[in-house]
């Protein structure tokens, strides 16, 4: 992030902020260089493009609440699991404390955790969806992440709905050790409910996914869908090239070799998810918008 | 320096070599030196007792990782018998970093599965260091859906530094290998029962160990990252890794003091590598105890009690 910022970003400085955008949680100032094409977008736009490059199509972080907000109908939003904080269960520390960790994560996201849980509506079809907020501590899951993903699944198994998990993780949480790992099991775990309700889960595996989520609920969706160019993988690559002493392929653990590894159904432009996910959530629920319903059940009966 | 002893147990060499001295010099020479040994047995024994009560995080994980430490097939060779080997994932390759097959524990037919590091270098490289690849959890899955058809317990044995970070192993989707056997095993419908032999290495050890009894040996290790790994990302460098050890909190007191194993089995004065037989014994008797009361829970309270279990973990808290 830090390399992208251009001196534009620095002139123009905080103060020039649009009214309503969360602290530091948007690239700040009016103007920003793309960091893949380096032309210079205008930040308006680049909302309106769900932070994607208009120019190149490279795909920017963009915070969960903002994903939520432009993936979910307006109307009929209501967050799951608000109100669950992370704990210091080892009174973890390295060169820092974990608790001032954790607390300047939250000064500089507003969130309290990396994870947010919606149930809403998708063009009108009910379900419960989540995103990862990379920006609290590089996405990583600790004991919240895993619990407020848990009650997602719970609502979905509530209200029989589909669950979408738009993920963006370094993996888990070192400071919270086993209870982090545990996670992989639980989140898990719950899907497996999930699977025997006959409810689909889609995995919107976004840059990066690696570690711990990645092999956890990341990977087992119904539907594996990519952004463009996500890094995805188990272990980081610079890790696989000390390990293996050689030089990575190009493009290797990237959205596009997964598609060609096998390991995603698809690549779905971030501006095209909502169409395309409400399309592929539709026909594997049966859903029929509401207003079409009775006219469909005439016609069968005829 | 004697390399089968680790460097906080040189004081313990220094007298074991001092012992056997005395005992070549006692062999055929007539010289009755019974009594000056067996005091210096006392103190060995003595000494060895006061470095092992305090043995500190990074000392566990050294002893954890000793290269003469009982492996998965030690356990299975000196536990079960008619032990018959079960290889390959049916798709790609037999991975030998996961050993897996039937045998029987005190008569009992049971699926056994553990990672299995190699004791020299020949072996170790055959072995892949204990770090298994996607079809070794492949093949895992392959004998956990084998247990639970045949209605056969499933044993597991957790051995690995973690899963093998290679681009083969990410081409084959490691991730999805993993996390397959958590959602499979969380809902196995037959007991299952792991036991942490000694590194207990991530994800690639979560991966054999979502269970209805969770056991460590007394200085087996249990962590969400090694403690080098985190040392490097956290303390930017690896030699930091007894600090990063130390806050992880990965031995077996620490981890059932937050209740996330269930049993602690101890091992021998000195540790399991010291006396291989006690080791077995212990973990025997754990091993057999536990999967009789498993064996006697019905099905639908077994099943319950594990995804309870699983849902319970974390700390966190609920803020107004």
């Amino acid at each position: 992030m830090t390399e992208s910022m251009s001196w534009l970003d620095k002139v123009a400085g905080s103060k020039l902020l649009t009214a309503g955008a969360r602290k530091r949680n948007v690239p700040e100032g009016l103007w920003t260089k793309c960091a893949s094409c380096q032309s210079v977008l205008y930040r308006a736009e680049l909302e309106r493009t769900l932070e994607v490059c208009p120019k190149c199509g490279d795909h920017r972080p963009i915070s969960a609440r903002a994903r939520l907000k432009h993936f979910l109908d307006a109307d009929h939003c209501e967050e799951i699991g608000a109100n669950i904080g992370p704990k210091d269960p080892l009174k973890f520390k390295d060169s820092r404390k974990y608790v001032d960790r954790i607390k300047e994560a939250q000064s500089d996201t507003d969130e309290k955790d990396a994870l947010i849980v919606m149930r809403g509506r998708l063009m009108g079809m009910p379900l419960v969806a989540s995103a990862f907020e990379f920006s609290f501590m590089g996405g990583s899951m600790g004991s919240v992440v895993g619990e407020k993903f848990v009650r997602g699944v719970n609502a979905c198994l509530e209200y029989g709905v589909p669950y979408v998990c738009f993920s963006a993780s370094g993996g888990a949480r070192m400071q919270e050790s086993l209870f982090s790992l545990l996670q992989m099991a639980k989140t898990s775990a719950a899907l497996a409910k999930l699977a025997e309700r006959g409810l689909p889960f889609v995995s919107v595996l976004t840059h990066p996914t690696m570690g711990g989520v990645s092999a956890s609920f990341a990977q087992l969706g119904d539907i594996q869908i990519a952004e463009p160019k996500a890094l995805i993988g188990f272990a980081g690559p610079r890790v696989i090239e000390q390990t293996v002493r050689q030089k990575l392929p190009e493009g290797f653990q990237r959205a596009e070799f997964l598609l060609e590894k096998g390991a995603i159904d698809m690549i779905v432009d971030r501006r095209d998810m909502r169409e395309r996910l409400f399309r592929l959530l539709a026909m594997l629920t049966h859903f029929a918008p509401a207003e079409a319903k009775p006219g469909d059940a005439k016609a069968q009966a005829d | 320096m004697n390399l089968n002893y680790l460097d906080f147990e040189q004081p313990i060499a220094e007298l074991q070599q001092k012992i056997e001295e005395l005992r070549f010099a006692t062999t055929g020479s007539g010289v009755n030196l019974t009594e000056e040994i067996s005091r210096l047995e006392g103190k060995s024994r003595q000494l060895t007792e006061q470095v092992f009560a305090k043995l500190t995080p990074w000392q566990v994980a050294q002893v954890a990782r000793h290269p003469q430490r009982p492996y998965a097939l030690d356990y299975i060779k000196a536990l079960f018998t008619e032990w018959d080997e079960l290889h390959g994932d049916r798709h790609f390759a037999d991975d030998p970093s996961i050993v897996g097959g039937v045998a029987r524990l005190e008569g009992r037919a049971v699926v056994v599965l553990g990672q299995q590091k190699g004791r020299d270098a020949k072996e170790r490289v055959y072995r892949n260091f204990g770090m298994p690849k996607p079809e070794g959890y492949r093949k895992a899955l392959r004998l956990m859906k084998l247990a639970e058809k045949f209605n056969l317990p499933l044993l597991t044995f957790i051995d690995t530094p973690g899963a093998y970070p290679g681009i083969g192993a990410e081409e084959r989707n490691q991730s999805e290998a993993i996390a397959r056997n958590l959602l499979e095993l969380s809902k196995l419908r037959t007991p299952v029962l792991a036991t942490v032999i000694g590194e207990g290495g991530s994800g690639g050890a979560l991966a054999i160990g979502v269970a209805d009894h969770i056991m460590m040996l007394q200085y087996s290790i249990y962590s969400v990252i090694s403690p080098e790994g985190c040392a490097s990302i956290l303390f930017k460098d690896a030699a930091r890794a007894p600090e990063a050890a130390e806050a992880m909190r990965i031995t077996a007191s620490d981890l059932y003091e937050h209740k996330l194993i269930d049993e602690i089995v101890p091992e021998p004065l000195g540790g399991a590598h010291r006396d291989a037989a006690g080791a077995m014994n212990l973990v025997r008797q754990k091993l057999t105890a536990n999967l009789e009361r498993l064996r006697h829970t019905p099905m639908t309270q077994l099943m319950s009690a594990r995804y309870e279990r699983l849902m319970a973990y974390g700390a966190y808290e609920t803020v107004h």
